[in-house]
Order: C-alpha cells, then structure tokens, then sequence
C-alpha cells in the first residue's frame, strides 16, 4: 500500500474501560484521507470515547490508534498540532470575544501572531461571524457557538477535523447551515470525523459511516450499501391498493427486496431502484385499485433498527 | 512503562500564565479583594504613623514600625496581611480547574498541541503574577506613605529587611493559591471548592490557636515533678501550631520585622548569655532565623501542587 493510499486514522481492537463498564468495545476503524467519516448511534453507545480516544485525550485500555501515521499517546503534541477538535457542548470563555478566545487557541497552538490573526479573520468570515467578532461569546447563541468552535477548526488549519455532534441542540436552520459549512470544509479536501445520534441527517453528509451500539460498531460502510445489506434496497415505496396481494403480484419483479404487509390494504416495498410505475402497471393489471404511492431514500434509522432489532438500546450507564 | 514525552511539557506556559493573569487583572472579584486589601492596608498604616510619630529618634528600624505597630482598635499592617493574603490567593484559585470543566473549555483548551502540565502550571504562574505585582504595589505604597508622613527615607537595612518580609508574603500567598488550586482539582463545583478553602482558612486563622495548646495538653500532659516534661508540652504545641502556615509566616515576619527577636522557640538562659537584651540581630542573623519557616513554607506549597498535579494528570477529561 503506498504511502498516499494509507488511512489517516487506524485503529484495531481498540478498548476503553471505566471500571467494570466498557465504554468502547473493541473497534476496528480505518479512516481514509479527504472521507467523511461519520461515528453514528444512540447516546451512550462509545461516539464521545472513541473521539477522545482517537485525540490521545484519554488512553485506551487495550487496542492500538495511529492518527497521519502517529501514535497519539506517543506523540500527542505532533498529533494535537495537526488534528481539529470540536467538543460537544463546546464551551468558550465568556468573558472575551470571539477573536480573543480563537487567539488564546491559536497562542496555545503555537502560531505567530499575524499569522495567527490572518486566519482568524478568514475563519470568523467564513463562518459569518465577522459581524460579532468582537462581542463577548456570553452573548452568542447555540448556533453561532458552534460555528465559532467550527472556526477554530479552521483556523487551526488543520488536516483532520473531528467534529462531536457538531448539529445536537440547533435549530433547524442553524442545522442546515452548519452542514453546509462542513460540507465545504469537506470540499477543501480536509477529512472529516463527525459523530452524531440523528442518524437520517447525517446520511446524505458522510461517505462512510460506522454504526455504534453498545461501545462496538456493527456496521462499516457506504450508506447506500449498507441500505442494500440490511434493507435490501435503497428505496423504499409505500403502497396503498384494494383489491389484490401485492407481494404476490409483485413476486417476480425486478429491483424489489422485500414486500411488507403494513395493515389491510398497505404495504411496505424495498427496492434497489424507482419502481413505482412498474408497481403501479402491475397492481392495475392485476385488478387492483391503486390508491396512492410514496417512495422515498431508505433511512440510516431503519437499517439501525433493522440490524440492531431486538437489542435493548437503553444505554443508560 | 516508562514513556519518552514527546516535546517540552511546557509548551504554551506562557500563554497559559499571560492569560490567566491578564483574565485576573480584569476580573470583579480580583478587584473587590484588592480593594479589601488596599484599604485596611492604608487604614492600618495610617494608624501606625501617629503612633510612630510620638517616638520618632528613638528607634533605629523606625520605617519597619510601620508595618508591624498596632493602633487600636486596628491591628498592625502585618497581621491584616495574614489574614487577608489567604483570601486573595483563594479569589485567585478556588475555581482554577473545576472551572474549566463547568466551562466546558477543558477539553478544547488540551486538544491545542499543549500538556496538561502547562494548562496547571500557568494557572499557577498567572496567579502568582498577580500575587507578586499587588503584594509589591502594597508595599510600595506603604513605603510611600511613610516617606511622606515620617519625611525620612528609609535606611538600607531597612530596605532589605522589607524585601524580606516581602518575599515570606509572596511564598505564604504561594501556599493559599496551591491550597485553592488543589481543592479546585479535588473537588468538581467550583462553590464547594470555594467553601472548602475558606474552610481551611478558617480553621488555620480562627480555631488552630485554640486547638494546638488542647491537643498539646492531651498528647504530652505536664508531670508537676518533671519540669522537662512542661518543655517537651511547649515543644509539641509549637510542633503542631507549626502546622499553619499562618503560624509560620507570622514567625517569618516577627523575626524579619523585629531585628530584636532572637529566637522563635523557647529560649534557655544558656542561650542569651553574652546577649545584649534588645540589642537587634544582623540581618544575616535574622534570615538564618526565619529560614526553616520559609523552607517549610515552600515544601508544603510543592506538597500541595504536586497533590493538584496527580489528581489532574489523572482526571478524565469530560466531567
Ligand atoms: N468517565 C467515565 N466514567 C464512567 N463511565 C463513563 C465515563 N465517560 C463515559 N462513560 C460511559 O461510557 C459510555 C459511552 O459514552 P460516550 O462515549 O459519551 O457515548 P456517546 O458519545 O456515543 O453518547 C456511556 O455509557 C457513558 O456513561
Ligand atoms: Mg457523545
């Protein structure tokens, strides 16, 4: 494997206890450079630890990480200067402003001042807070908080942004904005790890995601294969008709997983393509008195629920 | 396992003590203190000149008077010092690290490219900063007050008797800070840290002068027959009175204040033969003397960090 081919994060059997309670389970992780790599699961399932894991903010119990080819317990400094971090629930130093809270940051990183400066003012413009940038952080929102830690990010210039529930607590809007922002941090080419519990909303953000249940992860992949693998299908189409069995009309069809019987006269198709208008000339031909038809992308949710069925996922520890 | 540290554990020290200086210079409760300190400061100097004054040319170290003359109902300026100086380095301390953990600062601050070292030990700098530029701006202005009122300038063993005395203040405020900080690493609210070093404080200022002669009492009772044994009782009560800092700054500064004290235990005959009864000490003398207080001073300012020390290093970042 050549050197520009290696992942950017490894990590093999990696372990964290506290006590008796295993937070993270042995995980096995690769990141490559210039993804975005989504850690998605319920609260409590070992996203938080694995991050702080990942950062040599916490030492594993077991198990191995190399971050840009770095051991993090080893050579924190090294891995620290080039890894940006966005806590969840960041907080700041209320006291001082923005720019005064990004250049303590960018002191501690050891930045020169002008230089430092100059890429403040860059990250402040870039995430629309250059308005404010002197006002003290008391007075911002949840919102622009979060982009505040996403400019520190920035402004770090770092080449691996990971980013811990960067969405939890916004508004919608707020939401969509900062999406967009991590988006385009994307598009610079930098790789990006975020967590999340809201697993639809990051679906369309990440190329791969890992799913998290109970400190281990049972699924690694793209979104769109990972559907196909436990769904079957990519799409799924919701069908109201009278009159007929779908399923059975539907036996041989091409592209279609699995047809589910929701109540009387409704039912649930997967599917690994559109096929609305052969379902709809199917159940027509068949006699059957079509009703009403939705489709819509099949969710991170379902093949959460699908593979994890009949786990309990209450976490609390 | 031992394993080779990558890099200086002092990386951004600096940074971390500037600000934090910086952040106490601005802060409310920092100025509030200060305000408490500089006032009873002048209150009780100014009270001291007009005694001073009757006795002008009869004192050879007339300037050190000023600090340690009590005018009633006010005490002297140097016991306004140890029972204030703790209050400030606990404004300074108390929420050092717990703050940042209710801030939620912590874990943004140690994902920069620093050791949690510079995080505790330039919280530590930046509050002796602060500590060493008020205790010199008091002692400036103290001195100041007395050139003018006195209208002499002070001599030159006088000067260095002073700095001295200020030098004992700076390592006392040191131990009060180390104090706070590690109650502030101990312990995750910030209100109960606070409560517990000004529990302390208490206890030292307040209570201690009570207890050590009890407990003295209780561990080394007096046999009427055995005059040794009433010694070994003074012995034991200073042993433990000894344990205050408060007690040992205030030995520091007797010593250091009054050039006449030539002991600060008990002192047989044996001792004074060939002494000149309130003759005053070379300054050499006196610091020989005040020495084991200051030594001791620091050892339990290096005790108290490095107990921060441990208890950071292995604390779990998220709260
Ligand atoms: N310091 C700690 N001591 C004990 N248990 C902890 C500690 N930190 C986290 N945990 C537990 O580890 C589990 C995983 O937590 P976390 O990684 O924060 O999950 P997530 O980020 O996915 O919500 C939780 O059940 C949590 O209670
Ligand atoms: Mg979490």
């Amino acid at each position: 494997m050549s050197a520009a081919e290696a992942p950017v994060i490894e990590a093999g059997g990696l372990t964290k206890r506290y006590g008796r309670f295993t937070a993270v389970d042995g995980i096995d992780l690769a990141v490559n450079k210039g993804e975005v790599f989504g850690l998605l699961g319920p609260n409590g399932s070992g996203k938080t630890t694995t991050i702080l894991l990942l950062l040599g903010l916490t030492e594993p119990s077991a198990g191995t990480i190399r971050v840009l080819g770095l051991d993090p317990l080893r050579k924190p400094l090294s891995v620290k200067r080039r890894v940006g971090y966005l806590p969840d629930q960041i907080g700041f130093y209320d006291h001082l402003s923005a720019e005064e809270n990004l250049a303590y940051s960018a002191r501690l990183a050891g930045l020169a001042s002008a230089e430092a400066n100059r890429r403040i003012s860059d990250a402040l413009a870039r995430v629309r807070l250059s308005d404010v940038r002197g006002k003290r952080v008391a007075t911002y929102s949840r919102g622009m908080r979060q982009r505040l830690g996403l400019a520190e990010v920035l402004a770090k210039g770092s080449e691996i942004a990971i980013l811990d529930e960067p969405t939890s607590g916004l508004d919608p809007q707020s939401t969509q904005e900062l999406l967009e922002l991590i988006r385009e941090l994307a598009a610079d080419g930098v790789t990006i790890v975020l967590s999340s519990h809201l697993l639809a909303m990051m679906q369309s953000l990440c190329d791969r995601v890992a799913l998290f249940s109970r400190g281990r992860i049972g699924l690694i992949g793209k979104v769109a294969d990972l559907t196909a693998d436990v769904l079957g299908g990519t799409h799924v189409v919701e069908v109201e008709a009278d009159g007929i069995d779908l399923a059975a009309v539907l036996k041989d069809a091409p592209h279609i997983a699995a047809v589910t019987p929701l109540r009387a006269g409704r039912w649930r198709v997967d599917a690994d393509a559109d096929v609305r208008a052969d379902i709809a000339h199917r159940t027509v031909q068949a006699g059957g008195a079509l009703s009403g038809m939705t489709i819509r992308q099949s969710s991170l949710d379902e093949v959460y629920a699908r593979f994890f069925e009949g786990e309990d996922h209450d976490q609390a520890a | 396992m031992t394993r080779q540290r990558e890099g200086s554990p002092f990386a951004g020290l600096s940074t971390v003590a500037l600000k934090e200086a910086a952040d106490h210079m601005n802060s409310a409760r920092i100025h509030l203190v200060m305000l408490l300190v500089i006032l009873t400061a002048i209150g009780s100097v100014y009270a001291a000149i007009g005694q001073i004054k009757a006795t002008i040319g009869e004192d050879q170290f007339l300037f050190l008077r000023l600090f340690t003359t009590a005018q009633q109902p006010l005490p002297s300026f140097v016991s306004f010092l140890g029972f204030l100086i703790p209050l400030v380095a606990i404004a300074l301390g108390f929420d050092a690290i717990n703050g940042e953990y209710s801030r939620r600062t912590l874990s943004r601050v140690l994902s920069q490219p620093i050791y949690r070292d510079a995080l505790l030990t330039g919280k530590f700098l930046g509050g002796l900063i602060v500590i060493a530029i008020c205790l010199l701006t008091l002692w400036l202005l103290v001195t100041g007050l007395g050139i003018l009122s006195l209208g002499l300038p002070p001599g030159g063993e006088e000067i260095a008797r002073g700095l001295a005395f200020l030098f004992a203040s700076f390592v006392y405020a040191g131990v009060w800070l180390a104090v706070a900080m590690a109650f502030s690493t101990l312990v995750k609210s910030p209100a109960t840290s606070a409560l517990c070093a000004l529990t302390l404080w208490l206890v030292f200022t307040v209570f201690w002068p009570m207890l050590t002669p009890l407990v003295a009492g209780a561990v080394a009772p007096v046999d009427l027959l055995d005059p040794m044994t009433a010694v070994h009782q003074i012995a034991v009560q200073q042993g433990l009175a000894r344990i205050s800092p408060n007690v040992l700054y205030g030995e520091a500064t007797l010593a250091l204040l009054n050039p006449a004290t030539r002991s600060l235990g008990l002192l047989f005959p044996s001792q004074l033969s060939g002494a000149l009864m309130g003759a005053p000490l070379p300054l050499s003398a006196s610091l020989a003397l005040v020495w084991p207080q200051i030594a001791g001073m620091i050892a339990a300012l290096i005790v108290l960090f490095t107990i921060a020390y441990v208890s950071f290093q292995r604390q779990e970042i998220r709260a």
